[in-house]
Order: structure tokens, then C-alpha cells, then sequence
């Protein structure tokens, strides 16, 4: 049986094909202004015998692809538990979203917290500090490695903190210790989140800003308990959801 | 919509000072909300249609009702709040209405006077009001508050500029001392009431008022009642309504009208019939209270396959569930009834204020609930404090909690969804 996963993220459109449960093929596209022809696009690629698709665009896959529907938070913790089967919590960082799960027995969620409305301390965050700073996201993540020491940063709204970087920047403050400041305070807001929820190590750090090394850093240090950062951190959800297609009776779609 | 001949009010509203395009605006805005959360439900028990007609009429022949009660003399009055005795009023000779908030009107204007971090509820009747579109407040000949919170306070000082406003101190403890000067309030209030008015309060007339009052009280517990069942009869958002019409109806029409609601639903469950699937995930809900228009939250629960079979909130459990009780014999003792009756309401706004989570606790119980919802408006900070021993307390008693923080935009609705699918899916 062939099967398709589909997290239609904010930031990206994430797919992961499985032939009889094993991984065939994953593919990787920028959301645009149209996620739900992206989504389509991979949906039409060749023929499967059942889509689950999960993130914001969940629901219009279900409308256009007549996909069945999971949350992230369901598709993130299968995909979590498939990799690393020992894994007692999972964080996600995605471009708007910032969700912590405990897992229980068999990768089944016992408790989660997701950010309120706003994108404080999520990818969307860390692209309006990178473009503020005047590096690459790559690049702001090294130099924030490289510094000795973070300035903090006092304040969590995506607005606001914009404007105490610029501050900063025109105090003529070193530009990796803003941005080690920067990652510093989404790390210490993302440990208190998983305090909340109780949440245990081995833990998986997935979803795209666990592509930065830089917060991998952070979190692994102040994290009590294994930090696991997936190959394909991006893929996680995208392989929940093609799981979910392959093992639930009815793709545990909840209409 | 249909464009059958509907009356035309706009002579109406236009002689109560609103503002005549943008109020048009505003019932088009509800209309569509209304059509949108409520139309497309499947299953509605038959008894719904009223509460479709009230919603079709809630600016129309309501309003004229309580014009032509004012042309006779009457006097109407608006509150804000469940502490305010509805019986006093009606003894009294008067006819009290809940005022318009639960939707985001002229927050432009609001944030002129008060600070943008105020919470939606205050913002919104403040924009109600500004904005001259409730049709309600402009037909209060006076508005009664109350000193429930820090916001409401200051919030009746800048309507007392507009409007005759005239607020009620409530304790915010409820030892012997607290009821002995709320019961001081109570007679306080029934001056107010008798001097508006012009009519004296009679052990007769209180006594007809705790009565009718009640009768509207039991109406609800009853329909309340039918939601223990599995399948539960009726959805949610539906009995949301039927309590925020409450507020507002004309009290034995609408008691009337709910006995009869009552009746289909108990016949309902005697056959088995659902709103939703039998098995489909049974919510509660606490937190703060929902003003009508704002379904938002049970729209997004009962959209995701839930249903939501309880609400301990103002709108909800606190208003219908304790009656007042009805042998008083002398009018002194009957506003002593009234008084340990309202005072044994469970707000945030007390402290401590452990009844209210013993209540959400033996509701999931009573309910069969597989999860529970707490709600806090954004900036209310009594709610969102006392959030955190809700949570500890309901999770202890083996019930699963999502905590959630919002307003009445529609901005996060994204947001909220899938955290409330994912709490089902956990549950």
C-alpha cells in the first residue's frame, strides 16, 4: 500500500510517501501564497491509496484532496515515536507555531502546550531578527554560537523585540551577542514550556528551527535529558501523518 | 436570508439615538455569524426554532416590546451581571436586560478612553455603547453595575458620563460579615429599584417574582439536565443560546417556551437521539462568561465532532443551578433569601473561591465529561489567575484540562482549533 503524508505548514509543504510502511520518498516546498496547490501538486504526483494530511492547510486538503486530517500534534508525536521509539517528549519549532508534547506508551500524547496567537519565539521570529541583524539564518545562528556571552533580550513579541534589536544594533552592540541574546530567550521560553507539561528526556527536537545549530545548542543545555534532533527535522509531521495513513484503521481522522 | 416582508425597525432605532448605518452593519455581521455557527448544525431539536426567531428579532420585536413597555410607564433596566437580583427589579414593576458585549465593536473609540489591554468583554459593551448600536443600553432607563472586578469599576465611572449608571458594591469574601452588608446592598437596591420605578415592593409581588425567576431557572436546569444522557439532545451552542437569551427574553414567554424545548429533549433521549453521535467527546466548559454574539469556542469544539454537555460559567451552571428559596413569608425575609442566594454565586472575583472548582469537578462527574475547557478572556485577570488551581485541581480529580486564553477576534481561531482537535484526539 502506498500511501502520503502531508504537513502543510506556514513556511513549508512538507510530503513523505510509504510503500507498505517503509519510507519511499520525502520532498520539501516553500507554502507560497497558494499552500493548497502546492499540497495538490504532490498529491497528483503519481497515485496513492490514501492521504492524511496535518498542519494549518489540514483542512483544505480535506476539502480539495479528500484527505483525511490529523493535528501536528498527533502527526509529530507518531513521527517522533517512528524514529526514536524511546522518546519520552517532543518539541516542535515550525515557522509559526511552537509545540512541546509528553508521550506516553506507544508515542500517544499525554499532554501538550502550543504558543497562544502570536509568533513570539517561533521560525517567523527568527527570520524578522535575522533580516533586522542584517545576516542569513545560517549565518545568525553561527555567530550567536560563536559569541561568548548572549545580551538579553527583554522582550518575547516578534514587534517589540524588533525594535530593542535595532536599539541595540545602533548602540553599536556586537551583532552575535544580539543574536545569541535572541536565541537565549526563545531557548529559556521553550525550557519553561516543557517544564509545564511535564515533559521527560529522551527528548526529539523537530520541525525547521531544529536545522539551528545554535538552538540545538541552547536546548540540549538546558534541557534534563537526551536531546534527539531527527535527520529530516522537517519531515516529522509529514511522517506522522503518512504513518497514520499507513497504520490507523481510519488514519485516526477526526472529520 | 430570506427577503420575505420583515417589519422595518429603522424608525425605531433611529428614535432610541443609534446609529443607523452602522448598526445595520453590526446585524448583517451577527446574521452572518449566527448563520454560520448555528444554521449549519445537523440535528437541532425542533424546539431551536424559537431561539432562531428571539436571534432574528433581538434588535427588532424585542426592542419594540420594550418601547411600548416604556410608552405604559414601565421602566427597564440593564445590567451587565449575575449579581444583579433580577427578582428585585420585576418586584418592583420593572423589566431588566442583559446589555450587548461579546463581539469587537469601535475599539477604536473604546482605546480613546481606556487602555487597549482591557479585557474584550468591558472593551466590547464600552464599544456597544460609544458606537449608540445596542439597542438595549439605549432603552435602559438606568444601568445597574457592579464592583465584580477592577475593570468594571472604572468602566461604570466613564458610562456614568454617558448614561444614568448606578453601581452595587459586592463583597469579595463571603464570611457572615461579607453577607450582612450584601444583604445591606440588597435593600440598598431596592430603594434604587422602587424610587426608578415609582412602585413599592410587596411581599406579594417578590414573592411572584421569586417565583417567575426561579420557574426561568428550573426551564434551564431542565434542558441542562438532558445533557448528562449519551447521546446528549442538543448541542452546546444551542443551550449557550438559550441561556444568553435568558438574559434578555420576556421571562414567562421564554420559560415557556424552554419547558417545551425541555419536553422534546427528554423525549429525545428517551429515543436515543443525538445531536452528535453517541460516543463523540463530551466537553465541559468553565471560565468566564459568554456574551452574546460570542459562540467562538463551542462553535470550534462542536465543529471539531465534540459536544459541549455543560458550561460552569456565568453563562451557563452559575445562572440556573441555585434557586431562591420560596417560603420566605415577609418581604424582609425574602431579600434575605435573595441575598444568600446571589452571594453563593462562585466568581473568580472571591477569594478564596474553592466552590467553583468543586463545581466544575462534580459536574464533569455529573456530566460524564471526557475533558474539560477552561476558559479565560485575555487581560481578565481574576479568571487567568485563578486558571492554575482549576487546572491543578480538575487534573487531579482525573479529568483532562486544555487551558486557553483568547478574545472575541477571530484572528487565532486557527490556533485554537488545532489545539482543541489535538486535545480530543487525546482524550
Amino acid at each position: 500500500m502506498r500511501v502520503l503524508g502531508l504537513d502543510i505548514g506556514s513556511r513549508t509543504v512538507d510530503a513523505l510517501w510509504l510503500t507498505d510502511g517503509d519510507v519511499a520518498d520525502w520532498a520539501v516546498a516553500d507554502s507560497g501564497y497558494d499552500p493548497g496547490s502546492v499540497a495538490a501538486a504532490f498529491a497528483g504526483r503519481e497515485h496513492v491509496d490514501r492521504i492524511v494530511a496535518t498542519g494549518y492547510g489540514r483542512h483544505v486538503a480535506k476539502e480539495r484532496l479528500d484527505a483525511e486530517v490529523v493535528t501536528e500534534i498527533k502527526a509529530y508525536a507518531l513521527g517522533a515515536h517512528a524514529l526514536f521509539p524511546h522518546a519520552a517528549s517532543v518539541l516542535d519549532i515550525g515557522g509559526q507555531d511552537t509545540k512541546v508534547i509528553a508521550l506516553g506508551v506507544g508515542g500517544r500524547v499525554v499532554n501538550f502546550e502550543m504558543n497562544d496567537k502570536c509568533a513570539a519565539g517561533t521560525g517567523k521570529f527568527l527570520e524578522v531578527m535575522a533580516r533586522a541583524l542584517g545576516f542569513e539564518l545560517q549565518e545568525m545562528a553561527s555567530s550567536a554560537l560563536s559569541a561568548p556571552s548572549g545580551v538579553a533580550i527583554s522582550s518575547m513579541c516578534t514587534v517589540f523585540a524588533e525594535s530593542e534589536v535595532t536599539g541595540l544594533v545602533h548602540r553599536g552592540e556586537d551583532l552575535g551577542r544580539v543574536a545569541r541574546g535572541l536565541h537565549e530567550s526563545i531557548a529559556k521560553r521553550t525550557l519553561s514550556s516543557l517544564k509545564r507539561v511535564g515533559a521527560a528526556g529522551p527528548l526529539v527536537f523537530a520541525g525547521g528551527v531544529a536545522k539551528n545549530a545554535a538552538m540545538v545548542a541552547l536546548i540540549s543545555e538546558g534541557f534534563e535529558g537526551e536531546v534527539l534532533v531527527p535527520h529530516e527535522a522537517q519531515t516529522v509531521g509529514a511522517y506522522g501523518a503518512a504513518l497514520c495513513a499507513a497504520i490507523e484503521p481510519n488514519g485516526g481522522a477526526d472529520g | 436570508m430570506t427577503e420575505t416582508a420583515a417589519p422595518d425597525y429603522h424608525q425605531m432605532w433611529a428614535e432610541l439615538g443609534l446609529d443607523l448605518p452602522t448598526h445595520d452593519a453590526l446585524l448583517q455581521a451577527v446574521g452572518s455569524m449566527y448563520g454560520d455557527a448555528y444554521l449549519t448544525q445537523a440535528n437541532r431539536p425542533k424546539g431551536t426554532d424559537y431561539l432562531d426567531f428571539v436571534l432574528s428579532e433581538v434588535h427588532g420585536l424585542r426592542i419594540k416590546e420594550l418601547a411600548d413597555f416604556r410608552k405604559s410607564g414601565g421602566k427597564v433596566f440593564g445590567t451587565f451581571c449575575l449579581y444583579v437580583p433580577e427578582e428585585i427589579i420585576r418586584a418592583a414593576g420593572g423589566w431588566n436586560v442583559g446589555l450587548c458585549a461579546g463581539a469587537e465593536f469601535a475599539y477604536d473609540q473604546v482605546e480613546q478612553i481606556m487602555p487597549r489591554n482591557t479585557c474584550a468583554l468591558i472593551k466590547s459593551a464600552t464599544g456597544f455603547k460609544l458606537a449608540k448600536v445596542c439597542p438595549y443600553f439605549e432603552s435602559s432607563d438606568l444601568v445597574i453595575g457592579e464592583t465584580t472586578c477592577d475593570g468594571k469599576k472604572k468602566a461604570y465611572e466613564l458610562l456614568g458620563k454617558m448614561h444614568n449608571v448606578w453601581v452595587m458594591e459586592l463583597p469579595q469574601m463571603k464570611r457572615p460579615e461579607d453577607l450582612a452588608m450584601w444583604k445591606a446592598e440588597i435593600r440598598n437596591l431596592v430603594k434604587k429599584a422602587e424610587e426608578t420605578t415609582g412602585t413599592t415592593i410587596t411581599a406579594e409581588s417578590l414573592r411572584a417574582a421569586i417565583t417567575e425567576v426561579n420557574d426561568k431557572r428550573r426551564a434551564l436546569r431542565r434542558i441542562a439536565a438532558t445533557c448528562t444522557a449519551d447521546p446528549a439532545p442538543i448541542s452546546g451552542k444551542d443551550r449557550l443560546l438559550a441561556t444568553q437569551v435568558a438574559f434578555y427574553d420576556d421571562v414567562p414567554r421564554f420559560t415557556q417556551m424552554m419547558n417545551a424545548l425541555a419536553d422534546e429533549l427528554e423525549q429525545r433521549v428517551a429515543n436515543g437521539q443525538g445531536v452528535a453521535p453517541k460516543g463523540a467527546k463530551r466537553i465541559l466548559v468553565t471560565g468566564t462568561p459568554m456574551a452574546l454574539p460570542n459562540w467562538k469556542l463551542h462553535d470550534i469544539i462542536e465543529k471539531s465532532g465534540a459536544v459541549v454537555v455543560a458550561e460552569e460559567m456565568c453563562t451557563g451552571s452559575r445562572y440556573y443551578t441555585k434557586l431562591v428559596a420560596e417560603d420566605g413569608e415577609s418581604v424582609d425575609a425574602m431579600l434575605d433569601d435573595i441575598a444568600e442566594k446571589y452571594l453563593d454565586i462562585n466568581c473568580a472575583c472571591f477569594t478564596p473561591n474553592q466552590g467553583r472548582i468543586d463545581d466544575v469537578i462534580q459536574m464533569a462527574k455529573d456530566y460524564h465529561a471526557d475533558g474539560v475547557i477552561d476558559i479565560s478572556l485575555q487581560f481578565c485577570g481574576l479568571y487567568e489567575m485563578e486558571s492554575h488551581n482549576v487546572e491543578q485541581a480538575v487534573r487531579d480529580a482525573g479529568f483532562p484540562v486544555l487551558k486557553i486564553t483568547t478574545d472575541y477576534s477571530m484572528e487565532d481561531v486557527g490556533q485554537l482549533s488545532t489545539r482543541i482537535e489535538a486535545f480530543l484526539e487525546m482524550l
